[in-house]
């Protein structure tokens, strides 16, 4: 298992107040936990993944994440069991808009 | 001085002493050109000869495995270095043959799940491969300059005079006679049965020699079945793509799929996605395609009128005989395959190929070859390839050939749609975008004249991942191509290294085209819109005709 | 998504009108063991528990989680699982919903896990001592098995889909233990027929048998909680006799058979080989004159 963990500052998008959840720890897949916090307007992301040695491509990942949304005293954690990007910035878009209540 | 006297019909000649050495050793047990399944070691000893062209029935679909394990198991004493050709090498008795040294040469088309075997005999030097060809290529040969001496081939069954009935999997049967016939070599076929009359006549007795049935059925290979339930929701995404981003834009109304999920989640999406884009009758209504099963609900809704096939799919035999306007169906109502002639179908009568592969480099060159294993294609290149020789027009194909020459000044022609369709990681995140493809080095380990390359860059138009679509028509110079793969690589380490101004700059000019820019909601791309999600739904959309083999059904 | 067989265990609770979750993934309550192991975690172990209304009836429910180590029950899923079922006495909800997809116990957690499942068991036959009825849903990829198959069983009442699947050995461990002329577990169809939903149904190891949608199951759901509210809840003496009985009775007719066809065929089915194709309507107007437990 690899533990990587990133935070920008200054999101300008807060979120409403309920944590939410999406995704499954099954094989190719993840779940994505996102809640408000307060984190002086930053954006914390937390993942602990499978899939060990990827870092560079969670970075791109996750920075283009924050790039689309720009989120604010927002905390992600991530439990992930080898997915792809693909899957990841689909889940990741997936928990965002299940906070704005949009999606299923 | 006497100029020596050449002989004109040495095959001829050779051919009757095969043929009497074969009647004296079957003797009584020869009936017509019928002998008895126990007795086909004793003919094959008889009428072959060392170093014949032997062509074997190992078809993508149909094996001829009674001959190829009477084969497999000849004595090397008396038969040896025989040069094979086959489109498939499918079954182990395929190389039992090398392995045993019956045979020495190889020239092929796909080896699929023998490629690692058939790497390892022919770094032993057991198996020296001629060459590895695309199916229509190696057909062409067998009348140039590999005529078969010896055919095995199977069929469904035959009549008292040698008149065979191939039935929905005639696959490569008709060449492969045709060449061995007309260049007075020996036709021996295995058959299911001997009846007294036969549905239809698709191989004439004329040109068969022996037959022999079989203690049990040809085996047929289920290859173009694929289970819904393990289509997932990035490959409805890119299918939504395809039909939004390609197939309504350039209105592509006659093509081939290449075998897979990904287009098999195209076929399921017709219905669902494609009708409420408006697009029934309007795109996908002719094809090159194996009957597959992931199809019926596009066929049932009205989308397809025409389908002819290289090989029938087993399980779909009842589906297709109540579709007759479908399908290639025979006055008998049973359907007829033709690799040959739907290979050409797929390479002058289609506007669009789409597949998919497992590399792709930054020139476009697209290459399932991969270390340790020869695979060879299969009609892949041939379907991939833009068809230089067609001269009819229709709206895909000038679309395509103007978007390629655009203010080139060069005179205008056509071009055909070649997809390829990849996620930007495949299995245990191995990237599907390098920068020098695998072929390179397996070229060098099998001592190939050339890497394996199955579609080359100058041939593919699109790029298709979830990332989006790479139009390479547009493309004007190496460098705009380079980009516009880094631009649709996503994460792998050449999508990110893309240069990021030239890459938005390809996105503003349509080079690169994102879901967003289609109009494509991420959010609606979810099985749900899948037209059958298993195998039963498939079962229920057919009203029940279709008849999935075993492995595919839990009930 | 209507199909309850692709939804996940949260997308399942779209099936009740409302649903207020215990011991949420914010609180982060992971499986102890799953670290050592090197396995990833997963924020609620693989079970959403909670409050829920379903038309008007206030219900506890949980939902198994198919997908992360196919349902399987670890120390905390367990916990969650019992301390719903505790909470249900102080409480006195309505009905005691288990939606269940599981391979039954956790085999990484070991004895944890078994501990586990067996307190899961006493709990929801003291639930149903109570008075408070409980019924299970089976209807996930997974199906329902190992010892999670036999608290199915300790439920009031049962309701399961063609897709779904009930019973305790898995197909593989048959196959291992006993070889596969026993059992093939790789024939699918063979694997549906004898553990499927179609099959229990039959036999009356289940009472209900659905399509495979979430309001197929709602509406069952809620047929089944006012059809238990309105007998017997507890385990009785007389109940366990019977259902001994039957099982007797079901071995001496049936032992000797091979194939579960072949049951049908005993039971008066006309034509067993349609079974399988049949859709949910036809197939329980089919079995109703034949099947046991009716």
């Amino acid at each position: 298992m690899e533990t990587l963990n990133y935070r920008f500052e200054q999101g300008r998008r807060p979120l409403s107040a309920e944590p939410r959840i999406v995704g499954v720890v099954s094989s190719g897949n993840l779940e994505v936990l996102i809640e408000s916090t307060p984190l002086g307007g930053a954006c914390e992301v937390g993942i602990q993944t499978a899939a060990v040695g990827f870092g560079p491509i969670w970075q791109a990942v996750i920075t283009d994440f924050q790039e689309r949304w720009q989120l604010a005293d927002t905390r992600i954690a991530i439990n992930d069991m080898g997915a792809t990007p693909a899957v990841v910035s689909l889940r990741l878009d997936q928990a965002v808009e299940s906070m704005l209540g949009e999606g299923k | 001085m006497n100029a020596p006297i050449r002989v004109w019909d040495s095959l001829q000649r050779n051919r009757n002493d095969r043929l009497a050495r074969a009647r004296s050793v079957l003797g009584g047990d020869l009936a017509g050109k019928a002998l008895p399944a126990a007795r086909i070691a004793d003919l094959l000893h008889a009428v072959l000869e060392n170093g014949d062209r032997v062509c074997i029935e190992g078809n993508n679909q149909k094996q001829a495995d009674f001959l190829a394990q009477a084969l497999a198991a000849l004595d090397p004493q008396r038969v040896h270095d025989l040069h094979m050709l086959q489109s498939v090498l499918a079954l182990p008795e395929h190389l039992d043959v090398f392995e045993r040294r019956v045979a020495s040469k190889l020239d092929f088309s796909f080896s699929g799940p023998q490629a690692g075997r058939v790497a390892k005999l022919a770094a032993a030097g057991k198996l020296n491969i001629g060459a590895i060809h695309t199916y229509l290529e190696l057909f062409s040969r067998y009348f140039i300059d590999l005529p078969p001496r010896v055919a095995l081939v199977a069929a469904e069954a035959a009549d008292r005079h040698g008149n065979l009935y191939t039935g929905p999997n005639t696959e490569d049967t008709p060449p492969i006679v045709e060449a061995t016939a007309f260049k007075n070599g020996i036709v021996i076929v295995q058959v299911n049965r001997i009846v007294d009359e036969l549905p239809r006549i698709d191989v004439p007795g004329d040109w068969v020699d022996f037959v022999v049935q079989s203690p049990t059925p040809y085996y047929i290979e289920p290859l173009f079945t694929r289970d819904p339930a393990q289509i997932s929701e990035i490959q409805v995404l890119m299918a939504m793509m395809a039909i939004k981003g390609i197939y309504a834009e350039y209105q592509v109304q006659r093509l081939n799929h290449g075998i897979g999920f990904d287009t098999a989640a195209i076929e399921l999406l017709l219905p669902t996605y494609g009708a409420s884009l408006g697009l029934r009758g309007k795109i996908a209504t002719n094809w090159a395609l194996n009957p597959h099963p992931a199809l019926i609900p596009a066929i049932e809704a009205g989308f397809v009128e025409s389908i002819h096939s290289f090989g029938s799919e087993l399980g779909m035999e009842n589906y297709i005989r109540a579709r007759p306007d479908v399908f290639a169906v025979g006055p008998d109502g049973s359907m007829r395959s033709n690799r040959a002639y739907c290979q050409a179908a797929g390479h002058y009568a289609c506007d669009m190929f789409i597949g998919s592969t497992l590399q792709i480099d930054l020139a476009g060159n697209s290459s399932t070859a991969t270390l340790g294993r020869i695979s060879g294609f299969g009609g892949a290149p041939n379907m991939g390839a833009d068809a230089r020789g067609r001269r009819h027009a229709s709206p895909a194909w000038l679309k395509a050939g103007e978007q390629a020459r655009q203010g080139s000044g060069s005179i205008p022609r056509g071009q055909k749609l070649v997809v390829q369709m990849v996620e930007t990681f495949r299995e245990h995140m191995q990237p599907a975008f390098v920068e020098r493809l695998d072929a390179w080095e397996l070229g060098e380990q099998a001592k190939m004249a050339i890497p394996p390359v199955m579609i080359y860059g100058d041939d593919v138009t699109h790029i298709l991942t979830e990332e989006g679509i790479a139009n390479l028509l547009l493309c004007r110079s190496a460098e705009e191509r380079e980009q516009a793969i880094r631009g649709v690589a996503g994460y792998t380490p050449v999508g990110l290294q893309r240069d990021r101004r030239m890459v938005e700059n390809l996105r503003d000019r349509g080079i690169i085209t994102r879901a967003e820019d289609l109009g494509i909601d991420k959010r609606h791309a979810t099985r749900d819109l899948l037209a059958a999600k298993n195998m039963k739904d498939l079962v229920r959309a057919s009203g029940g005709l279709y008849d999935p083999p075993k492995r595919f059904r839990n009930w | 998504m209507s199909s309850y067989l692709e939804a996940n265990a949260r997308e399942r609770l779209a099936l009740f009108d409302s649903f207020e979750e215990f011991i949420g993934p914010a609180q982060r309550v992971v499986s102890p063991h799953l670290a050592q192991l090197n396995a990833p975690v997963s924020f609620d172990d693989g079970v959403v528990v909670g409050r829920a209304k379903l038309g008007g009836l206030t219900v506890f429910a949980a939902a198994q989680e198919g997908g992360f180590m196919g349902g399987a029950v670890g120390e905390v899923h367990g916990a969650k699982l019992v301390g719903l079922l505790r909470r249900a006495l102080h409480e006195r909800p309505a009905a005691v919903l288990l939606l269940l997809e599981t391979g039954g116990v956790r085999l990484h957690e070991a004895n944890a896990g078994l501990i586990a499942v067996s307190e899961v068991m006493r709990a929801v036959l003291d639930v149903r001592a109570a008075g408070i009825p409980v019924v299970a849903l089976i209807g996930g990829s997974n199906g329902a098995f190992g010892g999670m198959g036999i608290v199915a069983r300790c439920a009031n009442s049962l309701v399961i889909s063609e897709e779904g699947r009930l019973a305790m050995s898995g197909p593989e461990v048959i196959e291992t233990a006993n070889g596969v002329e026993e059992f093939d577990s790789r024939d699918r169809a063979l694997v549906w027929r004898t553990t499927g939903g179609k099959h229990r149904y039959l036999l009356g190891d289940v009472q209900r048998i659905v399509e495979d949608s979430i309001p197929a199951f709602r509406q069952a759901a809620q047929d089944a909680i006012a059809d238990a509210r309105g007998g017997t809840v507890e385990l009785t003496l007389a109940a366990l006799e019977a259902e001994q009985a039957m099982l007797e009775q079901r071995i001496e007719r049936f032992g000797a058979l091979r194939d579960p066809s072949d049951i049908w065929s005993a039971l008066g089915i006309a034509a067993p080989q349609d079974i399988p194709m049949l859709d949910v309507d036809s197939f329980t107007a089919a079995a109703a004159p034949h099947r046991l437990g009716a």
